[in-house]
């Protein structure tokens, strides 16, 4: 008898879903032992997941205040049918018209977006997958500079059949993307006889929390357009800059130079600028009319729910409260942002300058053992354990430099955030000592549970039981969620 | 306004410029000619009926009305809680709630004669999504699945278009009401052993789209025996399970399994959605139920790129664990489908068209062999131009749903009110009054 495992195809048994990475191993010591400022306070704090849990409250309010947006209440039902029948790939038209007015509010309305450009995605994650089919063969290769977000992996390659080719930085220059390495990256695959289709970068930058600067995007421009490949800028963080300093789209850059508009292509998604992982709204917007025409029949396989749709065509249409959301999201998103790098500065911990995102990037390289990963590993191992943080280990974001953890914020309430930096300082302070004396022994034992344990582990509980979550998503109960 | 360069066309993939989207196949081509001339009751009496959509709009009363009665369902007044925590998860394991009452609503539709484990749904944004995902994780491109003719043109998308995955036909036809015999899936292994193609699977549809017929027990039974001597296997897309007449009369390949005891039952995997039988398909709620733990992982971890609005979850969760709102649901809207399945049946006859006896589905298939001037496909096609043209009908013409016989063609009847019916069989009954008098 055959068994199940061997009857299933390459892509079904391959590691691309990546999900065998350090970034999801910290979840489980937080799926097993999760803080609560009550109940349980010595639990493990979550700081790995990239939320923005700030605003809901203005959300909510909008949607008590307009009951006949939810299809379902007596003051909306009478939309019920003709929003439940709607299929359309095409979406509902009033909320590409919304989402297109969004976008251009987000950028300051210093630039305007086409409704009939806007195509659905299933989320983010559906919608970069979708315009890596549209825009790249099996086998074919995407650039992507470091470090990026570990599900890059998953959501560029494992069905697409594309590989990435990594274009590397370093903290010298604040990890910012260089003329030189996407150079020497592209003439090294083209070399290697590997087809570079483009160029995709996150910006704002997840994991760093910056934006990249005017002559960085123009750069990025006039170096896919000299070599005619695609630039896909996912601008999913857009709305949580939080300093002063304006966040630059690709949108404004290409009406300021000359360039091949086919070869841009945004994607964006309302999980973290609205805080709305659960409504799966992917867009991706193109300059291409035919990647909009392939695009969109392509959506089918990730449309977004017409309730939803419907919902959000009226929130986002709704000006007054668009506006005050983004400024006072962005006001909050500062506000923590601040609380958080003071407290760490505070026991000389640093983080990359940054002006955006839901969380920074910290740099720990001198509290480790070894400048190594190894060394990295183990420090993470102790941050997790000892510290109680889930904090998320740099090397998953493919960066060439360990010591460096993305450490989340926005997904948790002043108080927790108050027990983070408390912990932190108590580690800082003596922490140094203990893991200085740390057994390797235990070291070793720690790696080979890593690994071994968690994808065991997974696949059991995948099936039998419920309770543990998928990667991306914290625990519907979680008491970070009950609180206030 | 884009700046014109000289520049070679930047090449898109060849998924991209593929025409394996399917929308060039004459089953879209109708809709261009409803689009265009869409039939109003009041604002254009003379418009094209849409005939050619698969759509249950005969019970949205039912919904309309829980949703007025249980208004809380999706409204997030009672506080920050509820709406946080749903705007928030994005668990591919989906609500546990919305999984359990999927599982129990399947139950109730194979009226008990079959059990259903939450911890084995997996959702997915539609069953279009459900049914790509299964072909991604069950076959590598270059492979292919046997599928029945005639199959669901769209089909041809959701199992081709991204995976590379190839169909080959499993060729049914009229003698026999187009059920799948033994000789024809042996044909169809052998055709594709011939062209050097590795078969991973069959997939049927059951009830059938467009036959609008329910699969018979032992055929199911054939079925299964064949996917299990060739270690291959069965997908059951059974998304008009509840859109069968009586409940009797449908067996899912979860009741064969039960009987057996799921002996081998690794290679079933089931895909079901609301779209047809709640007649909600702008929700995109699809689900793959797989008796293979490893499938039931690695689509879970797939539907990352296609999970269900989290707001739509809730919804539905608390409408569908009402089991007493399902079992009235389900009783009423399958005998408004059979009233409407009898009405069209008769007025057809009237009009002296025979359709397939069928017992399911919101279509029924209709044979115009007689009436057309060549039996090729053809022949088919300038028929069903002309009841474009001059019936202002559209119907899906056989052969975009890969029917080997020329002559047959889908017609659905549940997208429209009772009048607007009565109008398209008039129309019919006219042209086949007006042939009559022309041959005589």
């Amino acid at each position: 008898m055959v068994s199940g495992g061997q009857l299933l195809s390459k892509i079904a048994t391959n590691e691309g879903h990546g999900e065998n990475s350090p970034y999801f191993d910290g979840w489980k010591a937080y799926d097993r032992n999760p803080f609560h400022p009550t109940d349980n306070p010595d639990g493990v704090i979550q700081m790995g997941l990239a939320e923005n849990q700030l605003s809901f409250d203005l959300i909510r309010d909008w949607i008590k205040q307009n009951p006949e947006a939810s299809i379902c209440t007596v003051d909306g039902v009478h939309k019920f049918k003709d929003t439940a029948n709607f299929q359309d790939y095409h979406g509902l038209p009033e909320f590409r018209k919304a989402i297109a007015k969004f976008m251009g509010m987000v950028r300051g309305g210093r630039v305007t977006f086409d409704p009939d450009r806007v195509v659905m995605g299933g989320g983010a994650t559906g919608a970069n997958e979708l315009i890596m089919f549209c825009l790249a063969d099996h086998g074919d290769a995407f650039l992507v500079p470091t470090p990026y977000y570990p599900a890059f992996d998953r959501d560029l390659t494992w069905r697409t059949g594309v590989q990435i080719i990594p274009v590397d930085s370093c903290s010298s220059n604040k990890f910012q993307v260089t003329k030189n390495a996407l150079e020497a990256a592209y003439d090294r695959a083209q070399g290697a006889g590997i087809n570079v289709k483009g160029l995709i970068i996150a910006n704002p930058s997840n994991p760093l929390g910056t934006v990249l600067e005017r002559e960085t995007l123009k750069d990025l421009v006039s170096f896919i357009n000299e070599r005619n490949i695609h630039l896909v800028v996912d601008e999913i963080y857009a709305a949580t800059i939080f300093s002063s300093s304006s966040f630059i789209s690709v949108a404004e850059i290409i009406e300021e130079m000359d360039c091949n508009r086919n070869l841009i292509h945004i994607v964006y998604s309302l999980s973290k600028d609205m805080g709305l992982p659960g409504f799966r709204v992917g867009i991706v917007y193109s300059y291409n009319d035919e990647v909009v025409r392939c695009g969109r029949k392509m959506s089918s396989f990730g449309l977004v729910s017409s309730q939803t749709q419907y919902l959000l065509a009226r929130m986002l249409s709704d000006e007054e409260f668009v506006k005050n959301f983004l400024a006072e999201s962005s006001r909050r998103l500062n506000k923590r942002h601040s609380m958080f790098t003071k407290g760490l500065e505070q026991v000389r911990i640093n983080c990359l300058k940054g002006n955006a995102g839901l969380y920074v990037w910290m740099d720990l390289h001198h509290l480790l053992k070894e400048p190594t990963f190894d060394g990295e590993m183990t420090l993470w191992r102790v941050i997790i354990d000892q510290v109680r943080l889930n904090v998320s280990p740099g090397c998953s974001f493919h960066c060439k430099e360990p010591g460096w953890f993305r450490v989340c914020f926005a997904n948790m309430d002043d108080q927790t955030v108050e027990a983070a930096l408390k912990r932190i300082r108590a580690f800082v302070c003596k922490g140094k000592e203990d893991h200085q004396e740390m057994p390797t022994k235990n070291k070793q034992r720690w790696q080979r549970n890593l690994r071994l344990s968690f994808s065991a582990r997974r696949f059991e509980e995948g099936v039998k039981s419920p309770h543990v979550m998928s990667p991306h998503s914290p625990i519907p109960h979680s008491p970070l969620v009950r609180a206030k | 306004m884009a700046i014109e360069i000289e520049q070679p066309t930047v090449g898109l993939s060849k998924v991209a410029v593929s025409e394996t989207h399917g929308e060039d196949s004459p089953y879209f081509a109708g809709w261009k000619a409803y689009d265009e001339d869409p039939y109003d009751e009041s604002e254009n009496p003379s418009g094209v009926i849409q005939m050619g959509l698969a759509e249950n709009q005969v019970s949205f009363d039912l919904l309309e009305e829980y949703l007025e009665k249980h208004s809380e369902a999706s409204t997030w007044g009672k506080g920050a809680p509820g709406f946080r925590e749903h705007a928030l998860f994005q668990d591919y394991h989906g609500l546990k709630s919305f999984r359990q009452a999927i599982a129990s609503f399947m139950e109730q539709i194979r009226g008990g004669r079959a059990k259903f484990d939450p911890d084995r749904v997996v959702l997915t944004a539609g069953a279009t999504a459900a049914n790509e995902l299964l072909t991604f994780i069950l076959a590598d491109p270059g492979d292919a699945l046997l599928v029945p003719t005639p199959y669901y043109p769209g089909f041809d998308r959701d199992l081709r278009w991204r995976t590379g995955v190839k169909i080959v036909p499993i060729h049914c036809d009229s003698s026999n009401n187009f059920q799948v015999t033994p000789q024809a899936l042996e044909a169809a292994f052998k055709d594709a052993e011939v062209m050097n193609i590795k078969v991973r699977g069959v997939l049927i549809t059951n009830p059938s789209n467009p036959l609008g017929a329910t699969i018979q027990r032992s055929v199911l039974e054939e079925i299964l025996d064949f996917v299990t001597r060739k270690n291959i296997h069965l997908v059951s897309d059974e998304i008009y399970s509840g859109s069968a007449f009586s409940s009797s009369e449908f067996v899912s390949i979860a009741e064969i399994l039960e009987a057996r005891g799921y002996k081998d039952s690794e290679r079933v995997h089931i895909v079901y959605s609301l779209s047809k039988d709640l007649g909600l398909p702008g929700f995109r709620v699809g689900t793959i139920y797989s008796y293979n733990d490893k499938v039931v992982t690695t689509a879970r971890r797939m539907s990352s790129f296609t999970l269900i609005s989290s707001q739509t979850q809730h919804l539905l969760a608390s409408m569908l664990s009402d089991q007493e709102f399902t079992k009235n649901y389900i009783k009423i809207n399958r005998e408004r489908l059979r009233k409407r399945y009898e009405m069209i049946i008769e007025g057809l006859r009237n009009a002296g068209i025979e359709c397939l006896k069928g017992n399911a589905g919101l279509f029924c298939w209709m044979n115009l062999s007689p009436l057309l001037k060549t039996q090729t496909r053809e022949g088919e096609l300038t028929l069903w131009k002309s009841i474009i043209r001059d019936l202002k009908l559209n119907i899906s013409p056989g052969s975009s749903c890969h029917c080997s016989e020329p002559g047959w063609f889908r017609v659905c009847f549940a997208n429209m009110s009772e009048q607007t019916l009565e109008v398209a069989l008039k129309r019919i009954h006219n042209f086949m009054d007006q042939r009559k008098t022309e041959t005589n």
